[in-house]
Parts: C-alpha cells; structure tokens; sequence
C-alpha cells in the first residue's frame, strides 16, 4: 500500500499508510480501538475502498486481481446472518470456494482439504453441528479452519485472539507456528498478542491512522522473556514500562 | 386421487403447484440467510403493477410481470448495496409505489377493473392454462438450475459478503442473481397462491425446516419437502372443501410451521441428551 487514505463516514480513519508486506513475514497490527487496525487490513485487500493512495495485492490492484485463493481472509465474527442453521463441515468447505470451478462437483481434493482443515482446529469431532451451538472462541476456529481449507500463501486475520479463551490461543499459535515454517505469510491485527508473541516477525503499530511503529516486535527484557514467567506486576506503575506493555492511547 | 388426476385442469394445477412447492423455498434458503424474508413481499407488490401494465397493453400479464419484477428486484438490491436507505424503508417504498401503480394502471386499461387483479393478488390457481404450465415449468427450472450451479457461491455471499469478496466472488453479479432469481420465483407463484402471499411459500417451509435441521443443504432440502407437502396438500384439499386455495396453501404451510416448532423441541432435546449422556 502506498499513501493509503481511507475515509469512513467523511471522517479520515486511515491518513496515508506506506505499507509492503513481503513473502514469509509474520506482521501483526497493533493499536488502540478505534486506530484503524481493522480498517487498514480490509483497505489493504480492497474490502473497503480508498479514498487516496493505491493498494496491490501481489503487484495487481484488488479490481483486477484474479489470484484470491492465494489469499485466506479470516475476519473478526462469524456472522450467524438469518439463522439458517449450518454445519461446521459446510463452513470449512465453503474455504475450497476461491479454488472451485462453477460446473465443477467438489472433488476428492476439496473435501481432503476440508478434514485437514477440520483436523488441524481439533474440530473433526463436531463436524457435524451447526455453528449457531458454539462458542466465540470455538466459532473463530471454524474461521481459521475455513481458510485453511483454501490451502491459501497469504493469511489475512482480523483479531484473530479477541475473546477466544486460552485453549483457543495456543491452538492457534500452534496452528500459526506450523503455516510459518511452511513458508506461509501471516498479517493479522491483534489487540494483546498472547501465546502468538513469539511468532511475530514484524510489527506495525498504528495511531490515529497513522503509522506510528514498524519494525522488529518489541521484544520483552530481561525476565519478561524466560518462558514460565507469569506477570504479575505489583506496583505496575513504578516498573519500567515495557513497549511490551502497550496499552491502549485514551 | 384418481379422479382428481382425470381433470386435465386439476392435472395442470398440481403440476404448477408442485414446481412452486420446490422452486419458492429453494432460494427462499438463501433469502432468509441473507435477511431479506420480505424481498418476496416487495418484489410480489411491484409485479402487480407489472401485471396491470401487462392489461394496459394488451400483452401477456406474465411477461410483463417478469420485466416489472426483474427491474423492481434489481432496484431493491442495489439501493439495499448502496446502503443509502436502510433496507426495511426502500422495500416499503417498493410496496406502495407497485401497489399504487398496478391499481392505477389497471384502471386505465379496457374493460380492466380491481376485480381483475383480484386473481392476481390471491391467485387463481384453478385457471391455469398449459401454456402458463410450460412457462412456469420453464421458469421453475431456470430457478433450480441456478441454485444448483451458483449455490456454493450463493452460500458463501450470504454466510459473509466481505469473505465472498476476498474469495475474488463476482459480488454484485450474485446479489443480483439471487434478487432476479426472487423474481421469477414470485412470477412463478403469483398464479399458485397470489402476489400477496407468494413470499410465504418462500420463508415458511425454511422456518419449518429449521426446527429439524444442522445444516444449511439439508435446510434447503426439508424445506422444498415442506413446501411441495403445502403446495400439494393444500390444492388437494380445496378440490374437497369449497375454500381459495391460495389461502389453504399457506394455512396449511403455517400449520406445518406451529408444529415443527412442538416436534423441532422435542427432537433437539432428546439429540442433546445423546451427544452429553
């Protein structure tokens, strides 16, 4: 994205992002509510229009860009619509829609790449129950399990941890951990990044729609970094703050 | 029943009925996903005028009916995507202005009076002709056929339009498929059960099958079993008993529903005491 400038409602939420994301890189999204972390990805696939500056995915501006199941876009809820029940297997399978033809029945292919999927979120079990029944945290596993169904390079997560429980974290992170060391490139925008810390390669921080950090993620010090290390913090404001310790702008 | 097969008028009727029962609650599913129950209702109200128009000029009110409806549904949706008024106001915009338009054309038209369009709001099913049979059993496969081909697509636009989108979907192209898919399903059943009551053929049986039903395909299915069981039962019975059967359809249909929802608890009750013993 080069001077991204996005305007929601006449008012600027993104004011002129230069950001490149490149193959294999780990980039999280860091900011305050309402500083445009949501925004900005969606702007970056196209989801949301500019009103300034040009976005490309894989060199080809989104209109004109035909390679979407290089791309798996997990966003923020799944949204239960009208109500119509549907099973957690018919979601992941919807995954395999960016690699399907019209006239096409769903192949062995598909339907392989829908248990992996299904596997990998250790949702094999519950294939078979409506998505309505679960919960949030449980409900963002389908989400990640129906991009993964999509076998895509690129995946692109919005609050991926917002109010999943701590089981849900880690599989994640495992989930996270396996696609990088195949190569995989991730962005994702995260409000505290939890077990995914180590993972990251890169991070952007952003304020007021601008971009107010980007660079290696900050790396916690000293005993923050041992392993096992629980934060407790007893006088949390005579402790040297940590860029760790990030906490939202007021 | 043998002898109700012997008419070649109450033949024609049960065919109609039939493809209606399948037709209307096939998209009907994706209808309600998309949380457009009354897109039925308002695409019902402006083919009124397009049936008028149709007594105005002297052409087939059916044909005229499918232009009206098609251009009312593409209207609707793409106010609905602008988002300039919220869905709920342009389709009651859509309402009066079809109905206000079809009272007022029709009376402009030879010999044409509200009483002529009374049929077209309430049906008429025992009037229909065997060339209305072939154009809507053309219609009704024309309708099938496309939930059958772009029904993968469909669902994943209704379950998330920003994901359909960056699945590289032709968006706007299936908004609209399912809007003029709409249409012609009104079209189809306008003869069956009434403009006024087409869009319960279509939201009913879903939310009957729902109470029974995990997931979305075999939603659509039990829907179309319902809706072929209201079709059906209901031109059946009005053979007996002198009533419209436009009316009985979507009685028996709501009856179908009332019970569902007694039996859907019962079953979800006992298949939760299954998966936690």
């Amino acid at each position: 994205m080069k001077g991204g400038q996005v305007s929601l409602d006449r008012r600027p939420v993104l004011r002129g992002i230069d950001l490149t994301i490149e193959p294999g890189e780990v980039v999280s999204v860091l900011g305050a509510n309402g500083s445009g972390k949501s925004t900005l990805i969606r702007a970056l696939l196209g989801l949301t229009p500019l009103t300034g500056g040009t976005t490309l995915l894989y060199g080809r501006p989104p209109a004109r860009f035909r390679d979407w199941r290089r791309i798996g876009y997990v966003p923020q809820r799944l949204s239960v619509g009208g109500g119509v029940p549907t099973t957690i297997r018919e979601v992941v399978a919807s995954g395999r829609i960016a690699r399907q033809r019209r006239f096409r029945p769903t192949s062995a292919a598909d339907r392989e790449a829908t248990e992996r999927a299904l596997a990998a979120v250790g949702m094999t079990g519950r294939a078979g129950d409506p998505v309505q029944a679960l919960s949030g945290g449980q409900q963002q596993r389908v989400l990640i399990a129906r991009a993964l169904a999509g076998e895509p390079d690129t995946y692109v997560m919005d609050e991926p941890t917002a109010g999943v429980d701590a089981d849900s974290q880690q599989l994640l992170a495992d989930t996270l951990s396996a696609l990088v060391s195949q190569g995989r490139t991730v962005l994702l925008v995260a409000h505290e990044l939890g077990p995914l810390e180590p993972l990251i390669t890169r991070a952007v921080v952003l304020r007021d729609g601008c971009v107010c950090h980007d660079g290696p993620p900050p790396r916690a010090v000293g005993a923050h970094a041992l392993p096992g290390h629980d934060h407790v913090h007893p006088h949390a404001e005579e402790n040297p703050v940590s860029t760790l310790d990030w906490r939202p702008t007021p | 029943m043998i002898e109700l097969l012997s008419l070649g008028l109450m033949r024609r009727a049960l065919i109609a009925a039939l493809l209606v029962g399948l037709a209307a609650p096939a998209i009907g599913t994706f209808i309600v996903q998309r949380r457009l129950a009354l897109l039925g209702d308002g695409i019902g109200h402006v083919a009124l005028t397009g049936v008028a128009l149709g007594f105005l000029t002297g052409t087939a009110p059916v044909l005229t009916a499918v232009a009206v409806s098609v251009l009312g549904a593409v209207t609707i949706e793409l106010v609905r995507a602008r988002g300039r008024t919220s869905g709920d106001v342009a389709l009651a915009l859509l309402f009066y202005g079809g109905i206000a338009g079809g009272a007022l054309l029709i009376s402009l038209a030879p010999g044409g009076s509200n009483t002529t369009l009374m049929s077209y709001l309430f049906g008429s099913i025992s009037s229909v002709t065997s060339q209305d049979v072939w154009a809507i059993g053309l219609l009704a496969a024309a309708v099938l056929g496309v939930v059958a081909v772009f029904g993968r697509e469909l669902y994943v636009l209704c379950q998330d339009e920003e994901v359909a989108r960056a699945s590289g979907l032709p968006v706007r192209f299936l908004s609209l498929l399912i809007a003029v898919t709409a249409a012609l399903t009104v079209v189809i059943a306008m003869r069956v059960v009434g403009l006024l009551l087409v869009s319960a053929l279509m939201v009913v049986p879903v939310a009957t099958s729902q109470q029974f039903t995990r997931g979305f395909r075999a939603t659509m299915l039990l829907s179309m079993v319902f809706g072929v069981l209201a079709t059906v039962g209901g031109l059946t019975s009005s053979f007996y008993v002198e009533v419209p059967p436009g009316a009985i359809i979507v009685v028996v249909a709501l009856a179908g529903f009332v019970l569902a929802l007694g039996l859907g608890r019962f079953v979800r009750r006992s298949r939760s005491q299954e998966s936690t013993p």
